[in-house]
């Protein structure tokens, strides 16, 4: 039911585990549905120099955070904000249409942890 | 790569000895047993043999067994027809909430066309109790529907104390009885029934082929009409090959009983003590009360699906309980009414062994679910190693 790249993502993810200094942390989705995804972003001069992640959740759920941190690695936060669930999924390939809306929430972790870099930002120089 | 297979509660293969019996009924012997020449005759006749076995083997005579499509028309077949035959002595049903959803959604179903329906919660093992049955039977009641034993959690009912119970009270009393038919004694009198419902693929039989037993006496109203076969009770022409094979498949199963069933017990409880060995690990459903086969158990912090899918790329084929490999947004509706929470259910495996496993097989799964589950946890944000 999975394609290749998705079944690629999920048995060797990509920047799994925590950025122990990062300056943004985001997290979306609950237990009670079955998916969480955490992230962890490294912004410097605007850019994303690291990303990682952990998830809780099905195949779905670990390819698609896995493909995005490879997607947003290197990007500007302006670039990084545009990357969406859909776009996300393209890039593995397709998910099974009953993962589109459940399990595909990489970009809405991303964008949260974007969120709380700019947060954080402003606390500092305000 | 050498594969596993570990989910016989969902379907099991045909033993070649079924097989065999079964084949000529595809061709040379094809005739439609509601022909009068001879190659009618000859379908009768294996249809009826057939009957007799099943009938000998529930301790029922012929004329109460109805052979229908599978499990899922049993239970159909037997609630709809009695509540549709039964509706001017009252409309209330009981039923549990761990029923299989060809029992659950039948009865729902039968709630929007205006009967009254109690849906009995479990204890946290997942058994019914007898007392709350008597409790929620009342002057209408017209039909009780409890499962022998559970599909997910294998625990097993106690249908015949719940049927005494039922039969004293007037209302007919149905079990569905697809997963006990190959590992536990289905003779209708000591159970107190008055239907029961097998389904053939559960216990090395062929698929879409299954019984219903109707105690005699007991009103049905059929709900496919036409010519007239199986006494009224359901009409269509008599899948003949499929027939052979249950009743094939059933005489073996309960024959071998008496071996088979204290072995799936001993590779069962050496799997359910090797699993408990991983830490944050429960066992769902009774370790008493329990189907021979079936293993179930939670491990924290992880989901079922991702856990199936690093399982199948190891050769093993298991199920969970995970909203994913449900189909639905929420986890197993068995667990939660055992009083799982919902991020627990959601990482929940069932293993349930059958004939071609082996201690090996055991002990193989044991070896590769550790790492699987460690890896998994090393990468969920719940779990703090």
């Amino acid at each position: 039911m999975y394609s290749d790249r998705v079944m690629d993502h999920f048995t060797n993810p990509r920047n799994v585990g925590e950025i122990p200094d990062a300056n943004g942390v985001g997290e979306v989705g609950n237990a009670r549905c079955g998916d969480i995804m955490k992230m962890w972003i490294k912004v410097e001069n605007n850019v994303i120099t690291d990303i990682k992640f952990k998830t809780f959740g099905c195949g779905a759920a670990i390819a698609t955070s896995s493909m995005i941190t490879e997607m947003a690695k290197g990007k500007t936060l302006e670039e990084a904000e545009q990357i969406t669930n859909q776009q996300v999924a393209e890039a593995l390939e397709g998910l099974p249409p009953v993962k589109m809306h459940c399990s595909n929430l990489a970009a809405d972790a991303l964008t949260a942890a974007i969120a709380d870099y700019k947060k954080r930002a402003a606390g500092t120089s305000a | 790569m050498k594969r596993i297979y570990m989910d016989h509660a969902a379907t099991t293969p045909v033993r070649p000895e079924v097989l065999e019996a079964m084949l000529p009924y595809f061709s040379a012997e094809f005739g439609n047993p509601s022909s009068v020449y001879s190659w009618g005759r000859s379908a009768r006749k294996a249809l009826e043999g057939a009957r007799d076995q099943v009938a000998a083997l529930l301790g029922a005579s012929p004329n109460e067994i109805v052979f229908t499509a599978g499990g899922s028309e049993g239970a159909n077949l037997a609630i709809k027809g009695v509540a549709w035959a039964d509706q001017n002595r009252g409309r209330h049903i009981i039923t549990s909430a761990i029923e299989h959803h060809a029992v659950l959604d039948t009865v729902l179903w039968l709630e929007t066309q205006g009967f009254e329906v109690t849906i009995l919660p479990v204890d946290e093992y997942g058994l019914v109790s007898p007392a709350q049955v008597e409790a929620a039977l009342r002057p209408d009641t017209i039909l009780v529907s409890i499962m022998h034993a559970n599909n997910e959690v294998g625990t097993i009912q106690p249908i015949s104390e719940i049927g005494a119970i039922v039969r004293r009270h007037g209302a007919r009393f149905h079990t569905d009885a697809v997963q006990t038919a190959g590992s536990l004694d289905l003779k209708v009198d000591a159970l107190n029934v008055d239907l029961l419902s097998i389904s053939a693929h559960k216990f090395y039989g062929p698929k879409g082929v299954g019984a219903l037993y109707v105690r005699k006496g007991v009103r049905l109203s059929p709900h496919i009409h036409g010519g007239g076969q199986e006494k009224r009770r359901r009409s269509g022409t008599e899948n003949v090959a499929g027939i052979v094979g249950l009743a094939k498949a059933f005489e073996l199963a309960q024959a071998e009983r008496e071996t088979e069933v204290p072995r799936l017990t001993r590779l069962r409880d050496r799997l359910i003590e090797g699993l408990q060995r991983i830490p944050n690990t429960r066992v769902n459903g009774s370790l008493d009360s329990r189907l021979p086969g079936n293993v179930n158990v939670c491990f924290e912090y992880i989901e079922g699906e991702s856990l199936l899918l690093n399982l199948d790329l190891r050769g093993i084929a298991a199920s969970s309980g995970s909203a994913c490999t449900s189909g639905s947004l929420d986890p197993s509706h068995v667990l939660l009414a055992m009083g799982l929470s919902h991020e627990i259910a959601h990482g929940s495996l069932r293993l349930t062994l059958g004939r071609d496993n082996t201690e090996e097989d055991v002990d193989f799964v044991l070896q590769e679910i550790p790492g699987i589950v460690e890896r998994l946890r090393s990468m969920s944000p719940l779990y703090q190693g």
